[in-house]
């Protein structure tokens, strides 16, 4: 059904001032399940993931996805690690994507009202979306992102800054659209939900991937030392 | 000290009493004025917008020269647009010196680069800010300046306020290219200007009352137009 899969990535890279802040990567997915991306900080999971859907710019390598570069970018939508609020109220931010598509106004109300429910802003529908808290500030870039439907959604630690209630919604709201067919590819310090959400994991340690295997091959027998020291939660070198 | 007694008492009276010509020249002043600031606008915030968004080979270079043309001197910009305008000059055929078409177009080229840079600031900070959001969202350019343009309407809106007390109070440029004719192209500035000159000082300050109070009034008038909006951080 979708038409991004699969995904190969041959030495993608990316610089900034000559310095190598990711790369080379290397790895392929299927877009079976949800992938979810580990690594310490500053190991590049942010990178990797903007690389992916092609904010940030490959200087090596490539990123090809089956449907092409330009049809893949419309296809996805990204969550930041730090959300983006547009100046306007959280329906009308819920609406602009879909006003982007020309959706009528109506029908962008009425769905943007559905989605301000389903991640607990009902109550905030009129208010300004830079004022509300951080936590409800995540929920509403999550909505926003899913809102279109894509068929792939990257999220960069989206549930960093919220609650374990909030949490657990929000990887409902996951869970629901990954079973009507969109797939998931997240960074995340929390292993708990590691744990929950993934099908497989890659593991990223100084901008490469360390090692990229089957949930349950990764969290119960870990290929390498440095995974098994980051599952450990000890410092890893 | 007794002129600016005088000349208060004077405004009132002329205020009351609705004085036909006083009445004539300030609509003239909202007018000219207000004419130029629509159609400044419209040059000024795309461009601002443009000039946020979008990289190209000058852009450092209009924007540094849009900064310097803030402080363009009106005189200067009255003379070029005389010479431009006059039966001689290569728009002379449009016979357009010594009408309020003049005016405006004078008064344009005084408040657009201010405004443009103003808002220009704004829509920059807005756009390290939305950036991310709108690339990932594979926005078109025209939507993204219409994005920024709407998002950032309260300061956009400041811009424009800067623009307006700039050209209601303009007088050098306005003063050469509308000639200051009673009746049809003389203004609230250019009368001040002229009764001064006439040692009329009462009346002058007169005038000059009214053209702050109308000032205040328009610019608390657009405040409260822009706070229509309950809540807002921005
Ligand atoms: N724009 C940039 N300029 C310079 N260095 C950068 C830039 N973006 C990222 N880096 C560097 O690249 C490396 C990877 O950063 P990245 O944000 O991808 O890490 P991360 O795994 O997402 O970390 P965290 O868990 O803290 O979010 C870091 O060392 C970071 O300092
Ligand atoms: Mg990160």
């Amino acid at each position: 059904m979708s038409t991004l899969f699969p995904l190969r990535v041959r030495g993608a890279g990316t610089r900034r001032r000559g310095k190598q802040l990711v790369g080379p990567i290397n790895m392929t997915w299927d877009g079976g399940g949800t992938r979810v991306v580990l690594g310490p900080n500053g190991s590049g999971k942010t990178t990797l993931l903007r690389l992916l859907h092609g904010i940030a710019r490959l200087h090596d390598g490539e990123v090809i996805w089956a449907s092409g570069t330009k049809a893949a970018q419309n296809a996805q939508a990204f969550v930041f690690q730090r959300p983006v609020m547009l100046r306007r109220s959280v329906v009308e931010n819920l609406m602009y994507p879909l006003r982007l598509r020309s959706v009528s106004t109506g029908q962008a109300r009425q769905k943007a009202e559905d989605w301000a429910v389903k991640v607990g802003l009902a109550d905030h529908i009129d208010r300004s979306a830079p004022v509300l808290s951080g936590g409800e500030q995540q929920k509403l870039a999550i909505a926003r992102a899913l809102i279109g439907e894509p068929e792939l959604v990257f999220l960069d630690e989206p549930t960093a800054s919220l609650d374990g209630r909030a949490t657990r919604e929000i990887e409902a709201i996951l869970n629901d659209a990954v079973a009507s067919g969109t797939r998931v590819i997240i960074a995340t310090h929390d292993m708990g939900q590691a744990r929950r959400l993934a099908k497989d994991v890659v593991f990223l340690l100084h901008g490469r991937v360390h090692e990229e295997s089957p949930a349950d091959t990764f969290f119960d027998a870990p290929q390498t030392p440095e995974a098994r020291a980051f599952l450990n939660g000890d410092i890893v070198e | 000290m007794v002129d600016l007694w005088q000349g208060l008492s004077q405004a009132f009276w002329l205020v009351v009493t609705l004085d036909a010509e006083l009445a004539e020249i300030a609509l003239r002043s909202l007018q000219v004025t207000f004419t130029a600031l629509a159609l400044g606008c419209l040059i000024a915030m795309p461009l601002a917008a443009l000039l946020a968004v979008r990289r190209f080979r000058w852009r450092r270079t209009v924007i540094a020269v849009l900064n310097a043309l803030m402080g363009l001197p009106p005189v200067v910009v009255g003379l070029v647009v005389y010479v431009l305008l006059s039966r001689s000059g290569p728009l002379g055929v449009l016979g357009l010196l010594f009408t309020p078409t003049a005016m405006i177009i004078a008064q344009m080229i005084v408040i657009v680069p201010l405004m443009a840079s103003i808002a220009h600031q704004s829509l920059r900070d807005l756009w390290a800010e939305y950036h991310d959001l709108l690339i990932s969202m594979n926005v078109t350019q025209s939507q993204k300046i219409k994005t920024l343009l709407w998002d950032a309407r309260r300061a956009l809106l400041t811009a424009a306020l800067a623009g307006f007390g700039r050209g209601i109070g303009e007088v050098g440029a306005i003063m050469i290219v509308g000639g200051n004719i009673d009746h049809v192209t003389r203004v609230l500035t250019t009368a001040i200007a002229l009764e001064t000159g006439k040692g009329e000082f009462a009346l002058a300050l007169a005038l000059g009352f009214v053209l702050i109070a109308l000032t205040i009034l328009v610019n608390l008038l657009i405040h409260w137009l822009g706070q229509t909006e309950r809540e807002g951080r921005w």
